[in-house]
């Protein structure tokens, strides 16, 4: 075949357009639209006492302002608990606009609507929002302690306790050999995304329907949210996402309240209203992840092997819980990485903090899994004076273990069984491609030029691509052109490549015939989204069986007027043709044309398929029943439970003893992701998981002071890597194919950020010989952890010739 | 993060800029924009009028004489960093133009603005008072030289008040028998820097350390000149102790602490930098004195 195209590094085709300026994002949309801005908390935690917006009418071009008042039937409601968990037991959501109380900087209390974004924000400018300051708290640690409470009516600030475990974790600590506890912090990061959120609205009052542009990983959900709060009838709201620059995560959340007062707002004005987020309306108003304090306890052997692990998390929601407790069980589960355990417990405490919100970020509990389970291996090899590469070794799962039951459940409520993997595979790989036995030279030779040398691993294991669903729809039209359509979105990680690769090769055409759309909810209504690794799994696999659809009609038709038997036809670019027979075959666009019995010669394709047509049977229907016209096919593909990706990274770091600055100077992935779609397209994957992974460890945090205040609220302060702080990454792949979906493919995108933090502390760690138990880390604070007399050392730093 | 209303004014002349000027107190120059519009856009600032230099002649040269090197207010960072006369004259400028900011805004921005907004965590502020430089300044009144002592008041703070627009630089040339040297740690390549150092080291005759200055960048709220020379006088180029300087350096420098550097931090790279520079400066300082 010609058009096989699965498993080829195909260039991605959205890149001219996007890189062009030709693509078409929120902000380009609805040049004309009057403009929102907002007016937001300047407080963490307060109560409102008054509104004044007197000295805001005034203002030329003011269209309208909005506060809580003004909401009315389920607007006025808490906004919804997306995810709701029986062991989230004290949930929370803010309101569209704040009612009475503020529980985080930036949460929006006014929303102004003006002829342009400027004029809105002179107006919000001058509308005066009185408070009553009440206590904050900030951090996992001051929620624990719980001297104040985020939430009135949650005096702990505990919303939930997420409970698993596998066995009992008491007696077997009490039977292991060794046992060692630790407590270690990670920080917050986010998504940040380079554009931000935006949601433009247009009603049609003639038709009474509304159209929505939201730049958002869910738009059905979007729809059906809107519907719900607006309360219209679904079939009169449709929802769009436009291309979208970059998600992350962040987008995922719905409905942010900016996606329901921007289409009120257009409604009750008749006028298309656009809001596009700036940056530090992102920082205070959108999500964050990533904070937790992580109380660990390891039982294990002689060997190093594992007896018993019992992990308690204290996870920091932030003020509010709509997006239930995913991150806390991501966490929970994943944690177990690649790992045999005997028995697991973990708790998982979520609490409230007044904080912007905590959702999924790329990884969305995964870093911090990794990252416990990871420094626990590093400390049994600390404690045993054992290789770090050894003690993995010695606790992995073996490839003859498939299908592996950790007995936890998933996100997803589904069992966490592993599908298929070869982890001493990817530990093989590893040690090879980083050098890893060679560490010893490294070091030396650094020694050398004045630098300290570290190496640090970390493995992972990624529930990826969960249910419920994901649909497709493929068409072939008269003109050749192939339609594909999924309503999962694309926020420019080459869905369009990539779906087009799959279709074009179950199909038998050429790529370039093959058209994708995606996020469009006009073009198909049902979808969950762009989020846990999953658009090529569940779309991926959508698009092939509705392509195997089409092609299966196809080759029926074209077996009729071929008269030849189904068996004996292919399709090839384009053409379906007797295997074997040359110039018996047919067009595959004129078996389009002739799907439909209604053919009205407007074209040249209509005229050439009357030669293909035959006077249809006089007893028989023009459609046969249960037979539709046209070339096309709907599918869906849901799958069983979530396929499990893997992957294993090692980091070199240089540090300069002076100055305590850390360079990254060496960065290797083994990759695991079952059958590779485009392998191009996953490399960029990785290396952008890697460059976010090298941000979450040395770079990115929230600066929260005591007050609430997010004192790095900008590209300025908030330092996600350049190009030139991301070391060259070098990549090997496995391919173990999940056995669980047509393709065998598992998913791919969140991978690159997972263990990044693991492997860096534990090759500064490595390098310093000083116990690193707070992620990320600047040189700033290596330089007091090197001068604290009280730090811990590791076992190992006399053997690596650490500094004194 | 949209400014507030302002008009904006697009002058011709100097003349005309100082008209403007001189109409409105709320008037502010723009010249590369690359400090004042986030400014605006934040809302930390909003002048009645921006009066744009960009079109006002005159004002884009760089001139290089044994004297010094003259900046003009449109000058350029990329320009100044590409600069070979200037370079030969004061090699500071173009080491430390290298280390401001990336080059898409190192195009934009000019050096004498960058001096005009004396931001402590600029490297030409820092430059401009280790040179013992000044800058030239029109006011409705004449011109008016005005030295990098006077001129700094403090962060953000300059002594120029009412009309005023600083025409140009003048970074005096580096000494016979010296040498110089810039570093700076930040971040994240081209931010801004945590501590940054610029220092001049000075041969006697006979090849001995005469004098030793030094400027730090992001230490202190002002651009400072400390004065080295006691740790390492009279020393032998090979044989001096920069190490000492160093130490004495931080003794010196009174830094702040932030979200990216506590100060005690920042005083250990000050005695860092300042020891590798030095030793890179004496090794210049040498080179220039044998040739
Ligand atoms: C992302 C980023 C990173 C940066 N990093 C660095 C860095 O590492 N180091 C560094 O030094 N700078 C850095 N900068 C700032 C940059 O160097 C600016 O160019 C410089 O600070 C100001 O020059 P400008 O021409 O852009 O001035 P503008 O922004 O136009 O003006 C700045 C101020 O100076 C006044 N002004 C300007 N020219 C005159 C004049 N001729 N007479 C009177 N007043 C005048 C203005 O009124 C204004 O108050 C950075 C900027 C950005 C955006």
């Amino acid at each position: 075949m010609t058009t096989k195209l699965f498993g080829e590094p195909v260039r991605r085709r959205e890149d001219a357009r996007l890189i062009t300026g030709k693509g078409r994002y929120l902000d380009d949309i609805g040049a004309n639209a009057l403009a929102a801005a907002f007016v937001r908390s300047p407080h963490a935690h307060a109560r409102i006492t008054g509104i004044d917006a007197e000295a805001a009418l005034d203002v030329e071009g003011l269209v309208a302002i909005y506060t809580y008042e003004d909401l009315t039937g389920p607007m006025a409601e808490p906004l919804p608990v997306l995810i709701p968990h029986p062991q989230l037991h004290a949930p929370r959501t803010g309101y569209p606009l704040a009612n009475g109380v503020v529980h985080h900087v930036g949460e929006p209390v006014v929303m102004v609507v003006a002829t342009d974004r400027y004029v809105a924000e002179d107006a919000a400018e001058r509308i005066v929002v009185t408070y009553e300051e009440l206590p904050v708290v900030v951090g996992v640690d001051a929620a624990r302690e719980a001297r104040a409470a985020v939430h009135d009516d949650v005096p702990d600030n505990v919303a939930a306790r997420h409970h698993q475990e596998t066995g009992d974790v008491e007696a077997a600590l009490a039977a292991a050999p060794h046992t060692l506890s630790f407590t270690q912090y990670i920080e917050r990061s986010a998504c940040m995304p380079l554009e931000g959120k935006g949601v433009h609205a247009r009603w049609d009052a003639d038709d009474a329907s509304l159209r929505v542009y939201s730049s958002t990983q869910a738009s059905t959900s979007v729809r059906a949210a809107i519907a719900a709060k607006l309360e219209l009838s679904l079939d009169r709201v449709e929802v769009i996402a436009p291309d979208v620059g970059g998600g992350f995560g962040v987008k995922i959340v719905h409905p942010w309240p900016e996606e329901l007062l921007v289409p009120m707002a257009a409604i009750r004005l008749g006028r298309e209203v656009k809001w596009a987020e700036d940056r530090r309306e992102h920082f205070i108003g959108s999500a964050h992840e990533r904070q937790q304090r992580q109380e660990i306890t390891v039982g294990y052997d002689d060997d190093g092997r594992v007896t018993a692990l019992d992990v308690h998390v204290w996870h920091d929601n932030g003020a509010y819980t709509p997006y239930g407790i995913i991150v806390p069980i991501v966490t929970a589960t994943q944690l177990v990485g690649p790992y045999a355990l005997p028995v697991y417990r973990v708790v998982v405490e979520s609490v409230y903090t007044n904080t912007v919100i905590v959702t999924p970020y790329r990884g969305a509990g995964r870093p911090q899994g990794c990252y416990a389970m990871e420094r626990t291996m590093d400390r049994i090899a600390d404690a045993l004076g054992l290789d770090r590469a050894e003690v993995r070794r010695r606790n992995l799962i073996t490839p003859d273990q498939f299908p592996y039951d950790h007995r936890l459940t998933f996100q997803d409520g589904r069992p966490v069984i592993y599908d298929s993997g070869d982890y001493p595979g990817l530990l093989d790989k590893l040690v090879a491609l980083v050098g890893w036995d060679e560490a010893e030279a490294l070091r030396a030779d650094a020694r050398a030029r004045g630098k300290l040398l570290g190496v640090g691993m970390a493995l992972y294991v990624e529930g990826t691509g969960p249910g419920p669903y994901e649909g497709g729809h493929v068409q072939v039209l008269g003109s050749g052109k192939v339609l594909v359509s999924t309503g999962l979105t694309s926020q420019g990680q080459g869905h369009e490549t990539v779906f087009a690769q799959i279709v074009a090769s179950e199909l038998g055409v050429p790529i370039d015939d093959v058209e994708v759309h995606t996020g469009d909810t006009r073009r198909f209504a049902y979808a969950v989204g762009t989020f846990a690794s999953r658009a090529a799994v569940m779309s991926g696999n959508a698009v092939a069986l509705a392509a195997r659809g089409v092609r299966e009609k196809a080759i029926r038709i074209a077996a009729e007027v071929l008269e030849a038997n189904p068996e004996d036809l292919e399709i090839d670019e384009g053409l379906v043709q007797v295997k074997g027979t040359p110039g018996a075959s047919i067009p595959l666009r004129t078996v389009a044309v002739l799907s439909n019995p209604l053919r009205y010669a407007f074209d040249e394709a209509a005229k050439q398929a009357t030669q293909f047509a035959r006077a249809g049977s006089d007893d028989k229907p023009p459609v046969a029943p249960g037979d539709a016209p046209g070339l096309e096919h709907r599918d869906y593909y849901s799958p069983i439970r979530s396929t499990f990706a893997s992957g294993a990274h090692a980091a070199v770091v240089e540090i300069d003893p002076q100055t305590w600055e850390i360079d990254v100077v060496r960065y290797a992935v083994v990759h695991d992701c079952g059958n590779v779609v485009n392998p191009m397209i996953v490399e960029g994957q990785v290396h952008g998981g890697v460059a976010q992974g090298v941000g979450g460890a040395l770079y990115e945090r929230m600066a929260y002071d005591g007050d609430g205040q997010l004192q790095n609220a900008s590209f300025m302060d908030f330092l996600m890597p350049y190009a030139s702080e991301v070391p060259d990454i070098v990549i090997d792949h496995q391919e173990t194919p999940s056995p669980l979906n047509p393709l065998g493919i598992k998913g791919a995108g969140e991978a690159g950020v997972i263990p990044g933090t693991a492997a860096i502390a534990s090759a500064i760690e490595d390098a310093t010989g000083r116990r690193i138990t707070s992620m990320p880390i600047s040189p700033t604070e290596l330089y007091d952890l090197m001068r604290d007399e009280t730090a811990e050392r590791t076992a190992a730093s006399e053997r690596t010739g650490a500094p004194a | 993060m949209k400014p507030a209303p302002f008009r904006y004014a697009d002058p011709r002349s100097l003349d005309e800029a100082l008209d403007v000027l001189s109409a409105e107190a709320g008037a502010k120059v723009l010249a590369g924009g690359q400090s004042l519009l986030p400014l605006l856009a934040m809302r930390l600032a909003a002048p009645s009028t921006l009066v744009d230099l960009n079109r006002v002649p005159g004002l884009d040269a760089v001139e290089a004489t044994g004297d010094g090197v003259r900046v003009g207010a449109l000058v350029r960072h990329a320009h100044l960093l590409r600069d070979t006369a200037a370079a030969r004259v004061q090699p500071l400028l173009a080491r430390a133009t290298a280390n401001v900011a990336h080059p898409a805004i190192r195009n934009r921005g000019t050096t004498v603005g960058s001096i005009a907004h004396a931001d402590p965590s600029g490297e030409m502020t820092s430059v401009l008072a280790l040179t013992d430089g000044s800058v030239t300044v029109a006011t409705p009144g004449g011109r008016e030289t005005v030295g990098w002592r006077d001129l700094f008041v403090g962060p953000l703070e300059t002594s120029l008040s009412g009309p005023s627009v600083v025409v140009d630089a003048f970074f005096p040339a580096l000494a016979e028998r010296s040498g110089t040297a810039f570093a700076e740690i930040s971040r994240r390549k081209g931010d801004y820097a945590v501590c940054g150092a610029g220092v001049v080291v000075t041969l006697d005759g006979d090849r001995r350390v005469a004098a030793v200055r030094a400027s730090y960048i992001s230490v202190g709220l002002v651009p400072e000149v400390h004065d080295l020379t006691e740790a390492v006088a009279g020393k032998p180029v090979d044989g001096a102790d920069w190490a000492a300087a160093g130490a004495l350096a931080r003794t010196l420098v009174d830094p702040d602490g932030d979200i990216h550097a506590s100060a005690d931090y920042r005083r250990l790279l000050v005695g860092v930098l300042t020891e590798r520079t030095l030793a890179e400066a004496a090794a210049e300082a040498l080179e220039r004195t044998a040739a």
